[in-house]
């Protein structure tokens, strides 16, 4: 499976000219005294921010709906550069400015219902500024229905997004972040609007495709958390800050094992202290 | 129903001039069907045209509205008044300038549609779902991009629902122009009709208005949900 994994990265990426170097190394990002709060709000949302998310593998931020791991998912993708004021200091490495290298994939899986699985993948290629020619564009599409097939939906290609179920559609919804083939994916709880089994499945086939990029999730499932994180941190007070959570020395995906579950346990009992 | 109507006529021994029964009406539309049909031909080309200029008219106005704010705070009042008068008040003015013909009913049926189309699309416009917008934006698309890939998409289904509503009411703005002045169409007829007393033509031309309206209803409405595919 190793191999097979790194040989597609290999072509992923060579089917992208051109992108700039940066792309194809992995970023390590860090914030120290990060503190948001938005125009419109009294009170700051975050404060004392101190995050480091390791390149290259996957950092699991966990806290309940509303403490404001959104907000700072939302700040990193720079959609909310004119509703916040912030401050801290935000550092990448290799130094490179965040919002040109990013992919973002929602809680709901946001495919264009008037677009085919297909073009949805391709959403990407087609918003970029650079100018495609047609040899291009044969090796976009062909780059498109290699990733359908990874996800398992070779078949679906041309079908409209409706007509599949919650799971598939957030199947495409990885597809089409892995063709934006950015270093840095952010995750918004993508996987918490499905059943258990899907999800499980949804995990595993997002880690594996993954594996070379650097990976911010965010979500409120202690169990997701630990099973993917190979750095956890928990958002807790109001406002928040984050703290660093020690995680079973296991390999990631974790099987959830009986140090996995009383880890799970002692989130949950500081989780629940949150809700009262 | 035909025989409820027949019935009366026949039971209550209606004048033929006041309510002509269905058999008469009948009569006349195949007596006079090539005047008829000529008419109705005006008729459906100023409908069809008005449609064309006041969907057009209407998707620019929501456009401008959407891309330039400033334009919204003069150009919505303008929106309201051209609703506030009605057409018949206007219909006058619109003959003394544009003249007999055609022109002036295109001019009113694209008038009495022009508002819903205006107002439905620019709603449309301005609702599509923050997700995509925000999914968009980390794509890095300009706002052009936006606009052509995401927005003006996301925005048919309510522009759909301002086309279904221009089609019932486009005919009335159409039919009215005739009747304020003209020298054909159904509307025309049906005027002459009724200073002779042809009552039975009348109610011809009108059973054709019926259903050129309520054919050009479900054209369009299957039109539509051919090209909108993923609309529930």
């Amino acid at each position: 499976m190793g191999r097979s994994i790194t040989s597609l990265v290999v072509t992923v990426m060579s089917a992208n000219p051109a992108a700039p170097v940066s792309q194809s190394s992995a970023i390590r990002i860090a914030i120290s005294d990060g503190y948001l709060r938005y125009h419109d709000s009294q009170a700051a949302t975050l404060t004392g921010l101190n995050i480091e998310v390791p390149a290259g593998a996957w950092t699991c931020i966990l806290g309940r709906s509303g403490c404001g791991k959104s907000s700072l998912l939302r700040y990193l993708a720079n959609l909310l550069h004119d509703k916040v004021d912030w401050s801290g200091e935000l550092t990448t490495e290799p130094h490179c400015d965040l919002q040109h290298h990013i992919a973002y994939m929602a809680q709901q899986d946001l495919l264009m219902p008037w677009l085919s699985v297909l073009d949805n993948v391709m959403l990407s290629t087609k918003l970029s500024r650079a100018p495609r020619s047609t040899a291009i564009r044969d090796s976009q599409l062909a780059q498109a229905r290699e990733l359908l097939h990874q996800v398992g939906l070779a078949d679906k290609a041309d079908y409209l997004p409706q007509q599949l179920s919650g799971g598939m559609r957030q199947r495409v919804a990885l597809a089409r972040t892995l063709m934006q083939d950015k270093p840095v994916v952010l995750m918004d709880e993508p996987f918490s609007a499905l059943d258990a089994v899907s999800r499980y499945r949804l995990q595993n086939l997002a880690f594996e495709l993954l594996q070379a990029k650097t990976v911010v999730l965010i979500t409120h499932d202690p169990q997701e958390a630990i099973r993917l994180a190979s750095r956890l941190y928990i958002m807790q007070g109001r406002p928040a800050s984050a703290e660093s959570l020690l995680l079973p020395l296991s390999q990631v995906p974790r099987a959830i094992d009986a140090e996995c579950a009383g880890l799970q346990q002692t989130i949950m009992t500081r989780l629940a202290l949150d809700y009262e | 129903m035909l025989a409820v109507w027949q019935a009366i006529v026949v039971f209550f021994e209606m004048p033929a001039f006041i309510l002509p029964s269905p058999v008469d009406v009948f009569d006349r539309l195949i007596e006079r069907h090539s005047i008829l049909l000529k008419h109705s031909w005006v008729t459906a080309q100023e409908i069809m045209l008005g449609l064309l200029f006041g969907v057009s008219l209407g998707l620019l106005f929501a456009l401008q509205m959407l891309l330039f704010k400033p334009v919204k705070r003069w150009l919505l009042p303008l929106l309201i008044a051209s609703q506030a008068i009605p057409v018949f008040a206007i219909a006058p003015v619109l003959m003394l300038w544009l003249g007999y013909g055609i022109a002036s009913k295109i001019v009113m049926a694209a008038l009495i549609i022009f508002f819903p189309i205006t107002t439905c699309c620019y709603d449309g416009l301005r609702s599509t779902p923050v997700g995509y917008l925000d999914l968009a934006k980390t794509m890095g698309a300009s706002k052009r991009q936006m606009l052509r890939h995401i927005q003006l998409p996301a925005a048919l289904p309510a522009l759909a629902s301002g086309v279904r509503v221009a089609v019932v009411i486009a005919p009335i703005g159409a039919v009215a122009g005739e009747w304020v002045g003209s020298s054909a169409g159904l509307g025309y007829l049906m005027l002459q009709a009724n200073a002779r007393m042809m009552i039975d033509e009348m109610f011809a031309a009108l059973f054709i208005l019926s259903v050129l309206s309520i054919t050009l209803y479900f054209v369009a409405d299957w039109l539509l949900k051919k090209m909108i595919p993923w609309e529930m």
